[in-house]
């Protein structure tokens, strides 16, 4: 990479933080948003024998979390190689 | 063999498992005592962190809740989980990277204050106390129901079993005895969960018969108990009755909270790298969340059970459970009618815990409480949720004594994990910095190993002597840890213009204001603890989301005009931003 060390710090955090970002909407949306704030509105669709925004809320959004963690763990491997800032 | 030998069998066998890995892993180093030499595997680290997590009131009384409340109890669901998201992504690898050994530590250096690093350590004590106080209760109960002895006498068991371990192993020990921890409690959790979820739906795993018909019927469990409950009178349990700000304002204040409480974080200096911390994060979650899915379908189908098989049946015919869970004092009777029939609707049946004195007509014991109002008759503890299940679903004596062995599992682990948080803040953060700089290690070593055993002492009396605010001060706990470690630890780490005068504004300005809303609503006034009088209708127990939000305004406003720190510190973060060059312990 031809980038200055410096440089390639500071794009490695911008990249690092623009997909935390994205993540955490994610995070956000399945627990606060569809568990909580239109948890009304949800509930009139059913999945299997539950009301969808109830799923959300004790089922779904557990789900997501460890799902999104997980998605983490993958892309920050990848990101950490990319820039050469990998643990040996 | 008779379910009670079966019961000592499991818990001997279970502590003999404990004492045996405190043996084998005890600590020589402070390192090995404080992080166990950052050498833990991920997955075991991830099953630590469960164990040390969830606690006796996850264990017993988490299901309980959410059955007689619905879907209020997400709030804990989600809370109590969600929090590990944001450690994962905004705590845990750069804590790690630091590479040190408290979480005090960590604000003294990056705020390089020795005032911020004490301003931490009280919070951490304090928060911790506030915790472990209700972990050796919950062993003493655990004891005293399954095996017939007194509460103190089964503290004091509990007291010396994590003496043996904690004070011998340190974290190295408490580590791998809550991994074996882990594994006991899970099975414990999951064996009876599966039995009653195939009882009522015929689907073996209960998060999928949690949404399935009910054996016999078209009607999905969750509609039958929407109208079971209608019946009665109860609102329907899919809906909740807490407003959408208080629901959003508590689930926020605990997943900020769970990733601020310094038991958990500490868990992730462990880890041998920072890559290991991220996964280890994931696994922690996956492991945990076997648990709190599994809660909500548990909690659905003994609330099913409950309705069907109690209210409207005469005392008579009243299932062989009740009467066992009678004899506990879990459940009781009054008929207020006197007609020999059990009622069940909304409201107490009288105010607080039964007092028994001799026996009715029917056999039932008599409760000797004033009567209420209303015309519920029938006393349910939300413990039973978990703690019959086994009866209920008529399960083997085996599983009665699993469950025994993990409710003392889930109480052990946690009371484990918080006094050694305590033991390091005093050693470390409070000996070593501050009042003794020059201490060699191995003095520093047998300092932590007295303060765990001080520690255990006073959290042992709070056992057997539990103050009156207990169930209250749980707020306490997670608000403070909302309204300041989060704050501090994340601007310190994705703020480089963060100082020293900030970050003490934040933290003092979110804890002044979240400790004496709860203080205030709790103690002084808690007659005027409802909705009409609360800010912006946020309950006591989701204060901690307005602290952090005032922490992070204060420190934000006050860093603007202080001057910046100094480079070092800038270089610092710089530091800890990228994963590169975490060694092992550092040695200071």
């Amino acid at each position: 990479m031809s980038l200055s060390k410096e440089e390639a710090a500071r794009s490695y955090w911008r990249e690092n933080l623009r997909f935390m970002l994205i993540l955490l909407v994610i995070w956000f949306s399945v627990s606060f948003g569809a568990g909580i704030l239109f948890v009304d509105f949800l509930d009139q669709f059913r999945f299997f024998g539950f009301p969808l925004g109830f799923w959300f809320a004790q089922q779904g959004s557990i789900y997501a979390f460890v799902v999104l963690i997980f998605v983490y763990v993958w892309k920050m491997n990848r990101l950490d190689r990319k820039y050469d800032v990998h643990e040996e | 063999m008779d379910t009670q030998t079966l019961i000592y069998l499991f818990v001997g066998a279970t502590f003999a498992l404990y004492i045996g890995i405190a043996i084998w892993s005890r600590a020589g180093s402070t390192s090995e005592y404080y992080v166990a030499s950052k050498g833990v595997h991920p997955i075991a680290n991830g099953m630590a962190t469960g164990a040390d997590w969830m606690s006796a009131a996850s264990f017993i009384s988490m299901a309980g809740i959410i059955s007689f409340t619905g879907y209020d109890g997400s709030v804990y669901l989600m809370g109590w989980t969600g929090g590990y998201v944001l450690l994962a992504m905004c705590l845990a690898p750069y804590l790690r990277k630091f590479g040190k050994f408290t979480v005090p530590e960590f604000v003294g250096e990056r705020y390089y204050s020795q005032t911020a690093r004490v301003v931490a350590v009280i919070c951490v004590i304090f928060i911790s106390f506030t915790y472990v106080a209700g972990q050796m209760r919950g062993v003493g109960i655990v004891f005293s129901r399954y095996l017939q002895v007194d509460i103190n006498i089964g503290v004091i068991i509990g007291m010396a079993i994590v003496f043996f371990y904690a004070v011998l192993g340190g974290m190295k020990g408490i580590t791998y005895t809550q991994v074996a921890q882990y594994c006991v409690m899970i099975f414990a959790y999951m064996v009876p969960a599966i039995y009653i979820s195939l009882l009522i739906t015929g689907n073996p795993i209960p998060q999928l018969g949690f949404g399935s018909a009910v054996s016999g019927t078209d009607t999905y469990v969750l509609d039958a108990l929407n109208g079971l409950g209608a019946e009665l009178g109860f609102s329907q349990y899919t809906d909740g009755s807490k407003s959408t700000i208080d629901v959003f304002f508590i689930t926020m204040a605990l997943m900020v909270g769970t990733a601020g409480l310094p038991h958990v974080i500490v868990r992730f200096f462990t880890t041998p790298t920072v890559r290991d911390a991220r996964k280890s994060a994931g696994y922690a979650l996956l492991f945990i969340a076997i648990l709190y899915t599994t809660a909500p379908a548990v909690a659905a189908f003994a609330r099913t059970n409950l309705l069907t098989s109690i209210p409207n049946v005469s005392y008579e015919n009243i299932p062989e459970w009740f009467e066992t869970w009678e004899t506990a004092g879990l459940v009781a009777w009054q008929d207020k009618n006197n007609d020999g029939v059990v009622q069940y609707s909304p409201g107490a049946p009288f105010a607080g815990a039964p007092n028994f004195a001799g026996e009715g007509e029917y056999g039932q014991r008599l409760v000797t409480n004033e009567p209420t109002a209303n015309g519920n008759e029938l006393y349910v503890d939300r413990d039973i949720m978990v703690l019959a299940n086994p009866e209920i679903a008529d399960l083997p004596g085996w599983v009665v004594a699993l469950i025994a062995a993990g409710g003392l599992a889930a109480a052990l682990s946690t009371a484990a994990g918080l006094l050694l948080v305590i033991s390091t803040s005093v050693s470390h953060d409070l000996l070593k910095s501050n009042m003794m700089p020059n201490i060699t290690e191995k003095k520093e070593l047998l300092a932590a190993r007295v303060a765990a055993g001080v520690a255990i002492l006073i959290a042992g009396i709070f056992g057997i002597y539990p103050p009156a605010f207990v169930a209250q001060v749980v707020a306490f706990a997670f608000g403070l840890a909302a309204a300041s470690f989060f704050p501090v630890i994340v601007m310190g780490i994705f703020s480089k213009k963060m100082n020293k005068e900030g970050a003490i504004a934040g933290m003092v300005v979110g804890l002044t204001f979240t400790f004496s809303y709860i203080v205030f609503f709790k103690f002084i006034s808690p007659e005027m603890d409802n909705a009409a009088y609360w800010w912006f209708g946020v309950s006591p127990e989701g204060i901690g989301t307005l602290g952090m939000i005032f922490n992070f305004i204060a420190a934000v406003a006050v860093a603007s005009f202080t001057k910046a720190p100094p480079e070092h510190i800038q270089h610092l973060i710089e530091d800890i931003r990228v994963p590169r060059g975490a060694g092992g312990a550092v040695a200071h």
